[in-house]
């Protein structure tokens, strides 16, 4: 087999996280399709409910089943999974300690329902913890899938979600749930782990990246890329971008090159030029101020365009080439 | 009951007579417009809850529309939930504060004024313990390592703790008539609908047969214990280990006076979400996810008969002046990029603009196609971030406008 000759990286399992609506489903995608290159597999993961995964790939809703769901930008292969809590528990009891009509009995007395929505943190450990049974699982001596990308929590709930190994050992000093807690801290803080920060170039999401940045290094987790999302291109030439925020344009001299151009434009349509111009501008100007408070952070900065047309399957794959490019996965 | 719909301008011109035939579905061009100044005028609405998925503004909305009412003359108190930083100092808060503060610099002068808050669930969880049982009985329950970690960890307090915030402030409101209008954020769950699940979860929960049976030993021994409820102990202990089943069982009777007030509590809250005093704004930004996650609610609030005042767009794609198409922009742009890259440039923004605006319409006529009921109000997109009273003062009148 080819893969013998195949560099493997040593990080099994990408954690990707962000702050809401700086599209960190679209790059946990994206990161998912870069890293299937010739005869990988990569299992996406997400476990909010939302079916995001399903969306962005116009598929169908995904059960709590790994399914083959796109080939990966290097011919891979990408499968998707969206993880129901309740789906877990009954799995894991099952696994650990082969309950098959006792899970039912613990249904009808609520105990599924309990440990699922109301216990402390067993929740995020069963999620979790169905993320690293993927991570070790292997099949004929070789890992059934050689990456793993989870769409993580919000940055805001992050710390506490892959911390919650923690908290339940707080709660469980000894006994089955604190074992299973030790070792999905154990691979969760090891070299096969990353956790990777999407952003946008606002401010309340870089502060907020910059924030999450602390916080996992005080967690003992290894930091991956922090990568910036939707970057605008700028159209103004770089000389004229604070004249341009300013409105302090030569209006007739545009008037007389939209002539030139054939194109009939009155003052109120040069003065919309002008102005959707300064909007732009600002709004750079702002962007790189952003990008400079980026500037110095331990991790890698990987950028990835604003998608014009809105993110679609094709979209997607564009993001996948920039993060292969980048080479920092 | 509950008035989905109190919050529309009384009738459309132009269409009081036309009977509605065939499929019921909008167009965007019958889409009413929500009033947001209208709203905050009507002394009959005390609530305004502020719903929505991540990272759509929230919280910047719940603090420009708290501002603008006390600015027109309500004693207001907004209720943020982990706010950004800025934002936060933008109000005068520094740190996690479960007592209202005045917010200074606001005007006065119509005799209104703004209070905030960030919520503090762990405390708030706390407070709610000490004030419902004894001094000995808290004690015992708030150093429990289970109560530590419900109150302090588990997912779901913020959303209980935020629903119990709100009917605290809302008896203070009623008792001391200290405010008269509430503005309240809610938390960044996994779903946005999470919260108006959290009374409902906690009462179904303490009312459920696991409950009885973790009590069954403390209550001495038990006689009638069925075969069901032995394979569950059986299977918890095992899988929990003795010490842990241990500490929760500790936990639940310690717990079991309090289960009654707090059910009751939880059900107060919810039926007073579902009291036509007050009003939900659904907050969304115009791309796919965010208006699917405000269809889900806006269906959501319709089934539990909760009041919905409308939908807030927030940061769609400002307007431009009429006259120039895209592709005539575009074709000029190409002629002029060698000798004016300036003008070259500013015609293709002007497309790709319109390109947007094109794009976030289409999404919203999708939206109004299923729900056109819904009053909706649109914010531009400003070009710099929210921080500081000033720019929330603009985020009201931009919303108002």
């Amino acid at each position: 087999m080819m893969s013998d000759t195949r560099t493997r990286s040593p990080v099994r399992l990408h954690i990707v996280s962000g702050k809401g609506g700086t599209g960190k489903t679209t790059v946990a995608a994206a990161l998912a399709l870069a890293l299937a290159s010739d005869g990988k597999r990569v299992l996406l993961c997400e476990i909010e409910g939302r079916q995001g995964i399903a969306s962005l790939f116009d598929v169908a809703p995904l059960p709590y089943e790994e399914r083959s769901i796109a080939v990966g930008s290097g011919g891979g292969n990408v499968c998707a999974l969206a993880i129901d809590t309740e789906a877990a528990l009954l799995e894991y009891l099952e696994m650990f300690y082969h309950l098959g009509r006792a899970g039912r009995v613990l249904d009808r007395f609520g105990v599924i329902d309990f440990a699922t929505t109301v216990a402390p943190g067993v929740r995020d450990v069963l999620l979790i913890g169905k993320v690293y049974e993927a991570t070790r699982r292997s099949e004929d001596g070789r890992p059934t899938y050689d990456a793993v990308v989870l769409d993580a929590p919000p940055t805001g709930r992050l710390g506490r979600f892959l911390n919650v190994n923690t908290e339940v050992a707080g709660i469980a000093k000894v006994g089955p749930i604190r074992r299973q807690a030790t070792s999905i801290m154990q691979l969760l803080t090891s070299a096969q782990t990353r956790v990777h920060v999407v952003t946008s170039l606002e401010e309340m999401p870089v502060q907020e990246t910059l924030d999450a940045l602390d916080e996992l290094a005080r967690l003992r987790l290894r930091l991956g890329a922090v990568i910036v999302n939707a970057v605008g291109e700028t159209h103004v030439p770089g000389d004229l971008i604070d004249e341009t925020a300013a409105s302090d344009l030569d209006e007739a001299h545009i008037a007389a090159s939209l002539k030139e151009a054939g194109v009939c434009a009155d003052e109120a349509v040069v003065a919309g030029l002008v102005n959707v111009g300064a909007q732009h501008a600002e709004r750079m100007r702002l962007q790189a101020r952003q990008r400079q408070r980026l500037v110095g952070i331990q991790p890698a900065v990987v950028e990835l365009p604003s998608l014009i047309d809105g993110v679609d399957l094709g979209g997607l794959y564009e993001l996948a080439d920039e993060l292969r490019e980048s080479q920092q996965f | 009951m509950a008035r989905t719909t109190a919050r529309r301008p009384a009738r459309q011109p132009g269409r009081s007579n036309k009977a509605r035939v065939g499929p019921l579905r909008g167009r965007l061009s019958d889409v009413p417009a929500l009033d947001v100044d209208e709203l905050i005028a009507d002394r009959g609405i005390t609530i305004v809850v502020c719903c929505g998925s991540g990272g759509v503004g929230k919280t910047t909305m719940s603090a420009s529309l708290a501002l603008r009412a006390a600015e027109q003359g309500r004693k207001v108190v907004v209720l943020t939930i982990d706010p950004a930083r800025r934002l936060a100092q933008s109000m005068g808060l520094s740190e996690l504060d479960n007592d209202p503060k005045p917010v200074h610099g606001v005007d006065e002068s119509r005799g209104g004024s703004l209070d905030a808050m960030m919520l503090d669930m762990k405390r708030t969880f706390d407070e709610v313990v000490e004030s419902q049982a004894s001094p000995a009985k808290s004690a015992q329950i708030l150093s429990n390592p289970f109560y530590q970690a419900l109150s302090s960890s588990f997912a779901g307090t913020q959303e209980y703790m935020a629903m119990e915030k709100l009917g605290q402030l809302h008896a203070e409101a009623l008792r001391t008539g200290r405010w008269d209008l509430i503005v309240v954020d809610t938390p960044p769950s996994r779903s946005a609908l999470d919260f108006l699940d959290a009374p409902e979860r906690l009462s179904s929960f303490l009312d459920g047969r696991l409950i009885r049976l973790l009590l069954a030993p403390a209550r001495g021994p038990a006689r009638f214990v069925s075969a069901g409820m032995s394979v569950v102990t059986g299977v918890l202990s095992k899988v929990l280990g003795g010490r842990m089943l241990r500490d929760l069982q500790t936990f639940v009777a310690a717990f079991d006076t309090l289960f009654g007030s707090f059910r009751a509590r939880a059900e107060k809250t919810y039926s007073l979400l579902q009291d036509p005093h007050t009003a939900f704004l659904v907050i969304a930004s115009p791309d796919g996810d965010a208006l699917r996650e405000a269809a889900f609610f806006v269906e959501r609030l319709r089934e539990d008969q909760m009041p919905l005042a409308g939908l807030v767009l927030n940061r769609v794609a400002p307007t431009v002046t009429p006259g120039l198409s895209a592709q005539t922009a575009l074709a000029a742009a190409e002629r002029l990029s060698e000798d004016d890259p300036l003008t070259a440039a500013l015609l293709r923004l002007h497309a790709e603009r319109l390109d947007k605006i094109g794009r976030e319409k289409s999404l919203r006529r999708r939206f109004a196609a299923a729900h056109p009921k819904v009053p909706t109000a649109t914010i531009e997109a400003l070009a710099s971030d929210v921080h500081n009273l000033p720019s929330l003062r603009e985020v009201g009148e931009l919303v108002a406008a």
